[in-house]
């Protein structure tokens, strides 16, 4: 493997992540609890959509082939998305989708600081705007997790439900494979040996403020770095994809 | 029965040194939840950047039945506004 071709599957699997997630939260538009949360979840689907249009733009120019930012998004199938699955997780109840927005929030805040130092310019550049977004999603989830959790029996119920059921995905956040090494090698990708302590203290202590409890389950699930999804993920781009699909090149 | 939230009224900065215009009102349960649905909802193309948000219930407002006490003395008397003098040149904020 080249630094290209691992460059291009690092900036790949950021956009990916970015997409998924931002597909998920606008699922929401018209569903929240409130039109105010209603709004909020959108904004942030808004801003993940920003963040992958960088980041695929990116992934597009370093494979060098001409593909677009939408190329990539509407054109590959389920194996070659490298999300993790954790963002491909349906939205469930509205403490389910407060319980992964505060996993990957918390971890995108952390991860997104680290590669504001990388090597690569341009990946710092992006990292330097989103960190600001995903300070601001922790915020909003941490906030939503403790009102759920502190309040009635049935949102504390629900919020440890969510917490529990999404808590096997969080260790795939935490992989590394022959693209981190290599682009570690040339400060250009994080560490995330270094961020997993510090995303670890954190949710315990925002866990712990919800007055809810750290789930106990130790085995995670992984495979979304190498293509092999949830059955969730593929139902997900036959909708999203199904436009350019039907009508390849349709433009408007 | 109304499950919403209490009502804030929502004042937007546009930018350093303006004054702060009345933008809406959200619901919210608390102070932080408020000051972030007001930023959700009003933000969201560049409007401000600064905000308050205030209970409705702390907000006194004039009764309509008043206006004639509290507004039309001032109407027909233009000595009272300062039309006569010339704006200085450069003063941007009046």
């Amino acid at each position: 493997m080249t630094e290209q071709q691992a460059l291009y599957k690092y900036c790949l699997r950021l956009g990916d992540n970015a997409l998924v997630q931002s597909y998920r939260l606008s699922e929401w538009c018209s569903n929240a609890p409130t039109l105010e949360e209603d709004l909020a979840l959108v904004n942030f689907a808004l801003d993940m959509t920003g963040r992958a249009q960088a980041l695929l733009t990116y992934a597009g120019e370093v494979d060098g082939n001409g593909k677009t930012d939408d190329d990539l998004a509407y054109r590959r199938g389920e194996r070659e998305f490298c999300n993790h699955l954790i963002n491909e997780q349906p939205n469930g109840d509205f403490a389910h989708t407060i319980a992964r927005l505060l996993f990957v929030a918390t971890y995108e805040y952390l991860f997104y600081s680290e590669l504001m130092r990388s090597a690569d310019e341009r990946l710092a550049s992006i990292a330097a705007k989103v960190v600001k977004e995903s300070r601001y999603h922790m915020t909003h989830a941490n906030d939503w997790a403790i009102r759920l959790g502190n309040g009635t029996d049935e949102s504390q119920r629900r919020m440890q439900a969510a917490i529990d059921a999404l808590w096997m995905f969080t260790g795939e956040m935490f992989e590394t494979d022959a693209v981190d090494a290599l682009l570690r090698d040339k400060n250009i990708a994080v560490d995330l040996g270094k961020i997993k302590p510090v995303w670890m203290e954190r949710i315990t202590e925002m866990v712990k403020m919800s007055g809810l409890s750290m789930p106990e389950g130790a085995y995670m699930q992984s495979g979304g770095l190498k293509g092999i999804h949830t059955e969730y993920l593929g139902h997900m781009l036959t909708e999203m994809q199904y436009l350019q699909r039907a009508y390849p090149d349709a433009a408007w | 029965m109304d499950t919403q939230l209490g009502k804030w009224e929502v004042f937007m900065q546009a930018k350093p040194g303006a004054n702060y215009i009345h933008a809406g009102a959200i619901h919210a349960s608390d102070k932080k939840m408020a000051l972030q649905n007001a930023r959700d909802t009003y933000t969201r193309r560049g409007e401000g950047t600064s905000i308050w948000v205030v209970p409705t219930d702390a907000i006194v407002a004039s009764n309509p039945d008043d206006n004639d006490m509290f507004f039309d003395p001032s109407n027909d008397k233009t000595y009272r506004l300062p039309t006569f003098y010339v704006m200085p040149e450069g003063a941007k904020a009046i």
